[in-house]
């Protein structure tokens, strides 16, 4: 027969400091592991739900990254031609040539200069990025685009929000001179939120650029559509390009976040045993408060395996305890944007901490792990003491 | 017996628990040792001492624009400045890019490379050979362990940033103060793979007369060609690599606050044991105080107790965290962390925040039972 529950909690309860101090720094490992692991997720968002998979990305052959290579201008037209591009709203094929750079920007609360990246881009970038038109991907959320021909830029939000000089009518340095900040862009947590766009003749000009390009984006019309696009381009012998789905050359880029996993993991793991010592020693005094009661226990007939099966479930209970002190002790942070470095592009990567449901479930599974093997020792202890010694000490 | 006996015999009274509560400590002081060191190794280090004569110009804008060669040059007549070298990052594929085969490659002057790095040591006649061939190459210790090069073996690498595969031989393998995991070689070979890289360099490396002139030789070079179309930023080697911590985000709020979290969890196992401890030997108080024992001192006792205890599991913290960066350190696959250590002001200064989380968490159970009622206190019974 099994022990009731409502003795474990009730035990608990008794020992209100010790319970409390016990799950707090269950709690503390669980807002460590947490945070790390909201980051992590956050830093996946930013990649994976950057790129349309209908965009396919081209590159000059060899090169992995938009910001190192640049190809011939005058391919430009025949990539344009490829049959399976979707048209733009003047009816051309929706295509778009573009330069990318990393400027510096300072930081707006003084903590140094920041890389971040600058995309020139043709009128039908612009347009194949609003799409689909019922949940575009990038959305204007003040001002307006920037008008080909003009030295103006748009800036995302999170560049507004982190860096110096970036509201709508602000003036920023780069290049030759200076642009206008005239719109600001919501790309809602993808990779565009770390990125400035301007026109790509005016950048590429300011950046001795001219005649080339560093990658092109062609919008196709659908997936298999896109497919097609990006072998036609691989496989053209005489263009030397190669075709990607926008959505795969992100997903490659999450590969930033390393240092902060080697980190996370290090971190969780060393902390994680440390917990399991801390609540394991709660649990040996737990029982050894009780062991006349636990005995008493074993008279009235509780068998050794209930007698266990309740000494680990009050040692899971105390780490659930810990696991959703530490889940609230988080909430304030989640959300609270941060950047690190693209190890791809060495620019700026803005993303958001995410407490995603994934990371709740894994700091709660991460505790109960800890509770389970801090309770196992002192609960096999607990069933297996000697009735009578016990009753009489 | 004494005093200092008896608060040793005591804490080691329950050794489950002492030796628990050691472990729960200790991990949590890992963590701090090894935060600390990093810490340490990014803001407080200023390298080898020849590296703090080192400076570093590249385009203002930012490192992905390249600047003329000629600037060379003209930095050279900066008074102050001994030595420049170009050097300019290739940043090819070697094998495939795979994260485990990145390393850095720079093309630079052989003649003037190991002028302004002087710290970096590599035999007369392999500098020679380098020296010697266009298409040669010398490669840091580490970095040659790692792949297992010897002088004279192919390394090809495919060019991402320009159209261009180059076959390098290994000439020269030269060690370093701090491993850089770098390979350099000759720009002429460059300059003929890529012509468009023709007479620019990205970055050029800056040897100064002493340390002290660094700051004022980082203005002047960066005055004397503030009307160019090329702009230049200049800073120390130090500042130079800061640039790239900061790149990796808020490095320091980041470790703030894993080491709050971890001396606070730290603190919360050892409060938690003193708080047991204490409470079983509310008779034994009692009875010390009825032997004659003051107040003060039964608080020494517990207060000592738990001392004792978080040193000594700091100590077996600070052993492991070194053991663990020693491995870090030497382990070429994670080059990120190459020769951090932990040093002897890092283990002092762990030492004793083990020592103080020891002495507050003890503090209020130990006052809580120096107050304890005589009579009250014998009536206990657990």
């Amino acid at each position: 027969m099994a022990i009731p529950i409502s003795y474990n909690i009730r035990n608990l309860k008794l020992r209100k400091g010790l319970t409390i101090m016990t799950a707090l720094g269950i709690a503390l490992t669980v807002t460590t592991v947490v945070f790390l692991m909201a980051l992590l997720a956050g830093l996946r968002k930013a990649f994976v739900s950057s790129g349309d998979p209908l965009n396919v990305l081209v590159l000059r052959k060899g090169s992995t990254a938009e910001l190192s290579g640049g190809f011939d201008a005058n391919l430009f037209p025949t990539l344009k031609n490829l049959p399976g591009i979707a048209k733009d709203g003047k009816g051309d094929p929706m295509a778009s040539g573009e330069w990318v750079v990393v400027i510096v920007l300072p930081r707006k609360d003084g903590t140094g200069e920041v890389n971040v990246t600058v995309r020139g881009m043709m009128e039908d970038g612009l347009e194949m990025r609003q799409l689909p038109k019922d949940h575009p991907k990038v959305k204007l959320v003040d001002g307006r685009w920037f008008v080909p021909g003009q030295r103006e830029v748009v800036v995302s939000k999170s560049i507004q929000q982190r860096f110096a000089n970036c509201n709508v009518g602000d003036t920023i340095q780069f290049g030759k001179g200076s642009w206008k900040v005239v719109g600001i862009f919501d790309a809602g947590g993808s990779a565009y939120e770390s990125e400035v766009w301007g026109d790509v003749n005016q950048m590429a000009s300011d950046f001795d650029r001219q005649g080339a390009f560093a990658s092109a984006y062609l919008r196709a019309t659908d997936a298999s559509a896109a497919t097609a696009l990006k072998n036609a381009v691989s496989d053209d012998q005489r263009l030397k390009l190669d075709g990607m789905l926008e959505t795969d050359y992100y997903a490659k880029q999450t590969s930033s976040g390393g240092p902060i996993k080697v980190v996370g993991y290090m971190v969780g793991f060393i902390m994680g045993i440390g917990s399991i010592f801390a609540a394991m020693n709660t649990m040996y005094a737990a029982v050894a408060y009780r062991s006349r009661e636990i005995a008493t226990l074993r008279v009235i007939g509780f068998s050794r395996p209930s007698i266990l099966t309740s000494f680990v479930f009050e040692s899971l209970v105390l780490s659930l305890l810990g696991a959703i002190v530490g889940i609230v002790l988080m909430l304030p942070f989640n959300g609270m944007t941060t950047g690190t470095s693209n190890s791809v592009t060495f620019s700026e990567v803005v993303f958001a901490l995410r407490m995603t449901p994934t990371v709740v479930l894994y700091a709660v599974i991460f505790a109960l792990v800890m509770g389970f093997f801090g309770g196992l020792a002192p609960a096999w202890h607990a069933a297996r003491q000697n009735i009578l010694t016990a009753l009489r000490g | 017996m004494t005093l200092t006996s008896f608060v040793t015999k005591s804490a080691f009274r329950n050794k489950r628990r002492t030796l628990l509560t050691m472990v729960g400590i200790a991990l949590p002081l890992v963590i701090l040792t090894v935060m600390m060191t990093v810490w340490r190794a990014f803001y407080l280090d200023n390298g080898s001492e020849q590296s703090t004569q080192r400076l570093i110009t590249r385009h203002r804008v930012s490192l992905t624009f390249s600047l003329p060669i000629y600037y060379a040059q003209k930095i050279k007549t900066v008074p102050g400045v001994v030595e420049v070298v170009p050097t300019q990052w290739f940043g090819g594929k070697y094998i495939d890019d795979k994260p485990e085969h990145f390393f850095a490659q720079f093309a630079t002057d052989p003649q003037e490379f190991f002028k302004v790095y002087t710290d970096f040591k590599i035999p007369p006649d392999q500098l020679d050979a380098w020296q010697r061939d266009r298409a040669g190459a010398v490669v840091d210790s580490e970095l040659a362990k790692k792949f297992n090069w010897k002088i004279g073996d192919r390394v090809v690498l495919q060019g991402t940033i320009w159209d261009a595969n180059l076959e390098l031989t290994v000439r020269g393998i030269y060690t370093a103060p701090q491993p850089t995991q770098s390979l350099y070689f000759d720009r002429k070979y460059l300059e003929e793979a890529v012509p468009v890289m023709k007479d620019q360099s990205g970055t050029f490396g800056i040897l100064a007369d002493s340390p002290s002139d660094v700051p004022k030789i980082a203005a002047a070079v960066d005055d004397m060609f503030h009307n160019s179309p090329q702009q230049t930023k200049t800073e120390s080697e130090k500042a130079f690599g800061l640039d790239f911590v900061a790149m990796l985000g808020n490095v320091k709020a980041f470790i703030l606050g894993i080491c709050g979290a971890v001396v606070f969890a730290s603190l919360l196992v050892s409060a938690n044991t003193m708080a047991m401890t204490i409470r079983e030997r509310t008779r034994e108080v009692a009875v010390l105080k009825t032997l004659g024992f003051t107040r003060k001192t039964v608080l020494a006792i517990f207060v000592g107790e738990a001392v004792v205890v978080a040193a000594i599991a700091g100590a077996i913290g600070i052993l492991l965290a070194t053991g663990l960066m020693f491995w870090v350190g030497h382990n070429p696959n994670l080059g990120f962390f190459q020769g951090f250590g932990v040093n002897t002001a890092t283990m002092i200064l762990s030492l004793l925040l083990a020592g103080l989380v020891g002495f507050v968490a003890a503090l209020f159970p130990s006052y809580h039972a120096s107050q304890v009622d005589i009579v009250e206190g014998l009536r206990y019974i657990g």
